[in-house]
């Protein structure tokens, strides 16, 4: 909620024409969702700093419903906003200083069109990836940069840094860019959610960022993290439900991306590699209805539905977020009659008999048995093998012996996996089930085979006998 | 047919059933049917014609009309309901497709034929101007319901009623015939016994353990009575295989005639009788033991005990429908119906036309699906012990094999079971768990998923919203406990009333207030520990999770969060702990298991992440960037610019911010593993036989739990008050001033004593340094805007959520099963995830 900026500019004072704001006096604005006091608290020839101090009030904020507040963390009374330079602040300045930000200077705008020395002070900046990030978003645009990392609670050293840090940028830079770019990054860095998004969010973005954004080797990213926004209903049901459980909300977001302890080079073409093998199998199996269960935001799925051979599809998870993914990716809505008589998605769990799981040639559990705890996976057999019995159920699992060959790969490829199966501990459970089910089980793997460890994801074929078809 | 004469004009209809009525346009038929039945049980062609078509008249909508009323008619028929159908139904395709429908539902239908003179109908017509069609098409209809009386009693109707003339037709008075199977004004107590099979020897030893008296002619035993006025129901195959057919039919036939008893067949009477008729028939199954044994008794036996079984039907539904006994159990939709599939069904069970590998029909486990409300009793199946499913139980424990011979007694749910004498019979396949004995703890999805009105005891009836259910879902199948354990999820708990003491927004007066107001006398202060919540279910030994809960691997308990959550990756040590310390309790209640509702402590035992994620990353933040706020603004009052209110504000914005550090550092304590994790128990949910959240006061659970001891356990720290007393009620508060200013939570008022009707079961009064964890660290500066909050919504919800999981605990404890006691924890979860200000 504090941001000073210096300069030694000779006279320096003159930064209050290009603020607009008289250096003597103390001034107070108010914005929707609290009041921004600037004031100077030195104004030499030499040196002079403006400070920008937002007064944020979270309980009358939060009890007004904040209606328009541009940022869903003010519906909780415990929260940064008025501390941190979040956002918000980001939104406050740049309202306060629009003028200035115009690069406009009625009185001095030759002053307005150099660079002069600056130095910009943010006490607690939120600062999501850490101080190194600063550096990368900060130092290409000319600035020097310190970012000091602010513990979380001194009593508890164990605890580490905590996700703030104190910036302070110097350089020479003129003052409009270097308060666009702070008007841009500032929520660009900021860690909390966005459940909110104005529709002209972009036509800023562009405007703030002009002549800068475009040649920084980070735009990408920049351009991803400020307009990367999230929504739903259900997301804030769970988010109740994971506070009610004295959890954080990131450990019951819904495991989306497998091997996400990977790095990208090496997960995405095993990524691939297994859809290959998923789907080739079920073309050699001659399926022609299928049922992903599990099938998260339908990657695999939309490859089923684009392929005609298939004349019956559905996809299941339990996660209604990754669902509306999927609807979104097999764009559901605009499907024709014929196509969404053929295409089905809906919400259930595998340890919950499902009458709408019966019926298929083929089901597929791509990466899923892995995410159900060991005691609960006798249910999730009988639902599937048991009650839905699909003529052919194919498996692909890790193979957790393949792990010693991902560089500082410790435990699990993924945080909610609940267990990896060796090749041993695979081949028993798929026989078990098979015998147990009259099914016939063939394994194989997938991906680069190493002649110790075998291929890094297994999978099991499993196909019902003759005659067990009731 | 029957042809009902002028004078006495009852026509017997089935109380549950279709009756179609058959006359010509103008015959009366409306009329008749609204003098007799009532009005919503009558479904008319015309009435459904003017639903789909504004006009009753218009034929073009005929075929819509009928799909309607096919529609209505079998919707009432599936709900149980005598529907009536009005329409003129003089040609034959017209009734068949009714008494199709009727069948298809497993329910008789009877026809009522008003015939009248078409004259009298074509005169009855011309008084009504809407009925424009012409005479012929009164004479053509005639002239089918003539043609149809040749057929009409071979169509598939139970009974045709034909009223000739309009005398007999207003002479007439209809009376509701109730099913024969329909015994529901009968209510026990019942024995209920399991499958004979001619061992008449231990049907005595049985009876008598059960307290019945014989009574015999000379050596044979011919009746029994029992000193309680008890009843007994025989569930079948009283015949074949073992030694003595004859003496259990005479026994048993003695029972029925006078009274004490009730008998469904079963498949080997069914069969019996076909033999004793002289059908042809495979002598099989041990057939040829009762043949032999009843060819040796007198004629006249035979013709009795032949007359008995071919009139024994196939189920009654007794006790006000909370009872249903089959000889091979009755799947829900068709209990107290009437069909031929019925009947068989509820002889031979739910077959899938397949054998096995001893050459014996594969069975269809319909238990496994069963979700009704009646408990339904049955045999059929030999199985080596008698086991719930889904409240049902077969009872055949193969005695004439060498098993036993078991009883259940009802309403006490207790078995009572004698040893085969000898085995008499050689089984064809080994005794077997029944199918998908081990499978109870399959859910379906229709259990739980999409908007469901619960009815529960407490709390009436309880509406969760398909969103809901859907978030749950994801939590439940993702992070929860085997639901076998999950047996509760604990409610939410309201905070009192808002109080309007200076400085605080929550005070213990108020909730003292709020509960006399309420008819309490003496409520309980009980300390509320700032942890985790958590539920302890733990069980004395593997056996005992494997009887009790079903769970065979060898785990005895588990501790799980509010979101049925375990604790810790592995629970074991602290369930083995708890164990410990619980032994006197163990002791005490006469119980292999126990459910103990209970706090985990410390705090950052469980939300270490969530601590830092919110509490200490707000703390951090305020204090790095209040100190330097409060430089620059030192810095510019040094020049004079007026900056005091800020100033002023931002100080004691970094006090508040100190305090609010202070108070979640206070329930950090390191942990390492178990080491520093302690328990507070502050109430037994359950044990065998007794749920005891429901059945016993606050002072009586802290008195028990007084009992454990050791490391693991903290005592909660409570003390009673009596509302009438101003001296209790001020040491009290100071107890909670206290309390609160070292660093404690606040306190739960609870009534010390069970309660009528439905008040909340606690409320919380926190303590004023807690709330800004709760409120932010500057709440105290807001108190007035926080006053302003709304109980309304979060107290609905705390008293719905106590009433599920009482609910739940009941129903474990009742022995119901478990997709019963799991809609209920899984509708807890669900409401838990309505949004209402989180910090209430």
């Amino acid at each position: 909620m504090l941001l000073t900026v210096s300069t030694t500019h000779q006279p320096a004072t003159d930064l209050g024409y290009l603020l607009h704001k008289h250096p003597d006096r103390v001034q107070e604005f108010k914005q929707s969702f609290g009041s921004v006091t600037v004031f100077y608290p030195e104004a030499t020839d030499e040196r002079c700093t403006v400070a920008l101090m937002l007064n944020v009030d979270p309980v009358r904020l939060a009890r007004s419903r904040a209606k328009n507040a541009p940022d869903f963390s003010l519906a909780q009374y415990v929260n940064d906003r008025s501390y941190a330079a979040s956002s918000l602040l980001g939104v406050a300045m740049a309202d306060v200083f629009s003028t200035a930000r115009s690069g406009r200077c009625n009185a001095n705008q030759e002053l307005a069109d150099s660079a002069i020395p600056l130095e910009i002070v943010i006490p607690v900046l939120p600062c999501r990836g850490g101080a190194e990030i600063a550096h990368r978003l900060f130092e290409p645009l000319g600035w020097t940069v310190e970012a000091e990392p602010i513990p979380l609670d001194d009593d508890f050293a164990e605890w580490g840094d905590s996700r703030y840090v104190r910036l302070k940028l110097t350089g020479v830079v003129r003052l409009a860019d270097a308060l666009n770019q702070l008007h841009v990054l500032l929520p660009v860095l900021d860690e909390s959610k966005h459940y909110w998004q104005g529709p002209d969010e972009v036509d800023k973005l562009l405007r703030s960022g002009e002549g800068w954004l475009a040649t920084h080797p980070d735009a990408n990213l920049i351009t991803r993290r400020y307009l990367g926004r999230r929504s739903g209903l259900t997301r804030t049901a769970l988010a109740r439900l994971a506070e009610l459980g004295d959890e954080v909300e990131e450990a019951i977001e819904p495991a989306e991306e497998e091997d996400i302890l990977q790095p990208e080079e090496k997960r995405v073409p095993l990524n691939t590699q297994r859809h290959d093998a998923v789907y080739q199998t079920l073309l050699d199996l001659g399926a022609r209805s299928v049922i992903d269960l599990g099938c998260g935001p339908g990657q695999f799925l939309d490859r089923l539905v684009k392929t005609p051979a298939f004349t019956r599809v559905a996809g299941s998870d339990v996660s209604t977020r990754s669902l509306q993914y999927a609807a979104r990716r097999l764009r559901v809505e605009r499907m024709s009659e014929r196509q969404s008589e053929r295409v089905d998605l809906f919400q259930s769990a595998l340890t919950y008999e499902d009458d709408r799981f019966a019926g298929f040639d083929a089901a597929v559990l791509m990466e899923v048995v892995e995410h159900v705890d060991p005691p609960r996976l006798e249910a999730l057999e009988r639902v599937v093998f048991g009650a839905a019995k699909p003529g052919a159920v194919i498996v692909t699992t890790p193979n957790c012996e393949y792990n010693e060959l991902y560089e500082g790969l410790v435990g699990m490829r993924h945080p909610d996996h609940r267990f990896e199966w060796n090749r041993q501990e695979f081949a028993d459970w798929s026989d078990h089930v098979a015998s147990t089910y009259g099914y016939v089980v063939e394994r194989r793997g997938i991906g680069d085979l190493d002649d110790t460890l075998g291929t890094p994801t297994q999978m099991a074929i499993f196909t019902r006998k003759e005659g067990s078809d009731d | 047919m029957t042809e009902s004469s002028t004078e006495t004009h009852q026509v017997t209809v089935p109380a549950m059933g279709l009756v179609v009525l058959v006359g010509i346009s103008g015959s009366g038929k409306s009329t008749f049917a609204r003098t007799h039945f009532k009005s919503t049980e009558v479904v008319s062609s015309d009435f459904c014609r003017g639903l789909v078509a504004d006009d009753e008249n218009d034929q073009s909508a005929t075929p819509d009309a009928f799909d309607v009323l096919h529609y209505i008619v079998g919707t009432r028929l599936r709900r149980g309901l005598l529907t009536v159908v009005d329409a003129t139904n003089v040609q034959q395709q017209a009734r068949a497709s009714l008494i199709k429908l009727a069948k298809s539902h497993d329910v008789l239908v009877d026809a009522i034929v008003i015939d009248v003179p078409d004259t009298v109908a074509i005169e009855r017509n011309k008084q009504r101007p809407d009925r424009d069609f012409g005479t012929h098409v009164v004479s053509r209809q005639h002239r089918d319901l003539k043609r149809s009386f040749r057929r009409l009693s071979k169509e598939g109707f139970r009974r045709v009623h034909v009223l000739r003339g309009t005398d007999q037709i207003d002479a007439v008075e209809i009376v509701r015939e109730r099913p024969w199977n329909d015994r529901k004004d009968i209510h026990g107590p019942f024995d209920i016994i399991g499958d004979i099979h001619g061992c008449a020897s231990e049907l005595r030893t049985l009876l008598t353990e059960l307290g019945w008296k014989l009574q015999y002619d000379g050596t044979t035993a011919i009746d029994a009575t029992h000193p309680d006025g008890r009843q007994a129901v025989f569930v079948g195959d009283l015949v074949d295989r073992g030694p003595d057919t004859p003496g259990v039919l005479r026994l048993v036939m003695g029972m029925v005639a006078s009274g004490n008893a009730l008998c469904v067949s079963g498949n080997h009477e069914a069969k019996l009788v076909r033999a004793l008729k002289g059908s042809k028939v495979t002598v099989s199954h041990g057939l040829a033991e009762s043949l032999a044994q009843m060819g040796a008794e007198s004629e006249d036996f035979g013709k009795q005990a032949l007359d008995f079984m071919d009139g024994l039907i196939s189920h009654y539904v007794l006790d006000d429908g909370k009872l249903v006994v089959a000889h091979a159990g009755l799947k829900q939709s068709y209990h107290g119906r009437s069909s031929g599939r019925v009947r068989s069904f509820a002889l031979y069970g739910d077959t899938t036309g397949e054998t096995d590998e001893y050459g014996l029909p594969v069975r269809y486990p319909w238990a496994q699906e069963y979700r009704g409300q009646a408990m339904v009793v049955y045999g059929h199946t030999p199985v080596p012990k008698a086991e719930w499913i889904n409240n049902t139980i077969c009872l055949d424990t193969g005695v004439v094999f060498g098993g036993e011979l078991t009883a259940l007694r009802y309403p006490e749910r207790e078995l009572v079971s004698v040893p085969a004498e000898q085995q008499w019979y050689e089984p064809v396949r080994p005794l077997a768990p029944a199918a998908g004995d081990r499978e109870a703890s399959v859910l379906k999805i229709g259990d739980v998923a999409g908007t469901r009105w619960l009815e529960t005891t407490h709390a009436g009836k309880v509406k969760i919203p398909e969103e809901n259910a859907a978030a749950a879902l994801e939590i439940m199948s993702r992070f929860a406990v085997d639901p076998r354990w999950l047996i509760y999820l604990p409610p939410t708990m309201s905070p009192v009333a808002t109080s309007k003491v200076d400085g605080f927004l929550e005070h213990p007066e108020q909730a003292f207030d709020e509960y006399a107001g309420w008819g309490v006398t003496r409520v309980v202060c009980e300390e509320k520990h700032m942890g985790s919540r958590a539920i302890a279910v733990i069980t004395k030994d593997a056996d005992a999770a494997e009887r009790r809960f079903g769970i065979g691997d060898g785990t005895t308990g588990v501790v799980y969060t509010r979101t049925g959550r375990p604790f810790f990756d592995d629970t074991t040590e602290l369930v083995n702990r708890l164990r410990i310390a619980a032994d006197p309790l163990f002791e005490s209640l006469d119980t292999d298991w126990l459910a103990l509702d209970c706090e985990l402590l410390p705090w950052s035992a469980k939300a270490i992440d969530l601590i830092k994620a919110q509490y200490a990353s707000v703390g951090a933040a305020a204090l790095n960037v209040l100190p330097e706020a409060l430089a620059v603004l030192e810095q510019a009052a040094a020049r004079g610019l007026d900056v005091g209110d800020i100033t002023a504000r931002s100080r004691r914005r970094l006090t508040n911010a100190e305090a609010f550090r202070d108070a979640y550092a206070a329930y950090v304590h390191p942990t390492n593993g178990l080491d520093g994790v302690t328990l507070a128990p502050f109430q037994i949910l359950a044990s065998e036989g007794r749920a005891l959240a429901l059945t016993e006061s606050h002072e009586w659970h802290l008195a028990e739990l007084a009992k454990l001891e050791g490391d693991l356990i903290t005592p909660t720290r409570h003390r009673f008050v009596d509302l009438a007393s101003r001296d209790e009620r001020d040491a009290a508060t100071q107890w909670w001033l206290d309390l609160t200013a070292s660093g404690g939570e606040g306190v739960v008022v609870k009534p010390a004593h069970l309660t009528e009707g439905r008040i909340q079961p606690g409320i919380k009064v926190r303590g004023r340094e807690y709330l800004r964890i709760i409120y932010g660290p500057d709440y105290t500066d807001s108190l007035d805007v926080l006053r302003d909050r709304f109980l309304g919504k979060k107290r609905q919800l705390a008293q719905r959520e106590h009433g599920l999981g009482i609910e739940a605990l009941a129903a474990f404890v009742d022995h119901e099963p478990l997709w019963k006691i799991h809609q209920s924890v899984f509708a807890v979860l669900a409401l838990e995830s309505e949004p209402v200000d989180p910090r209430l």
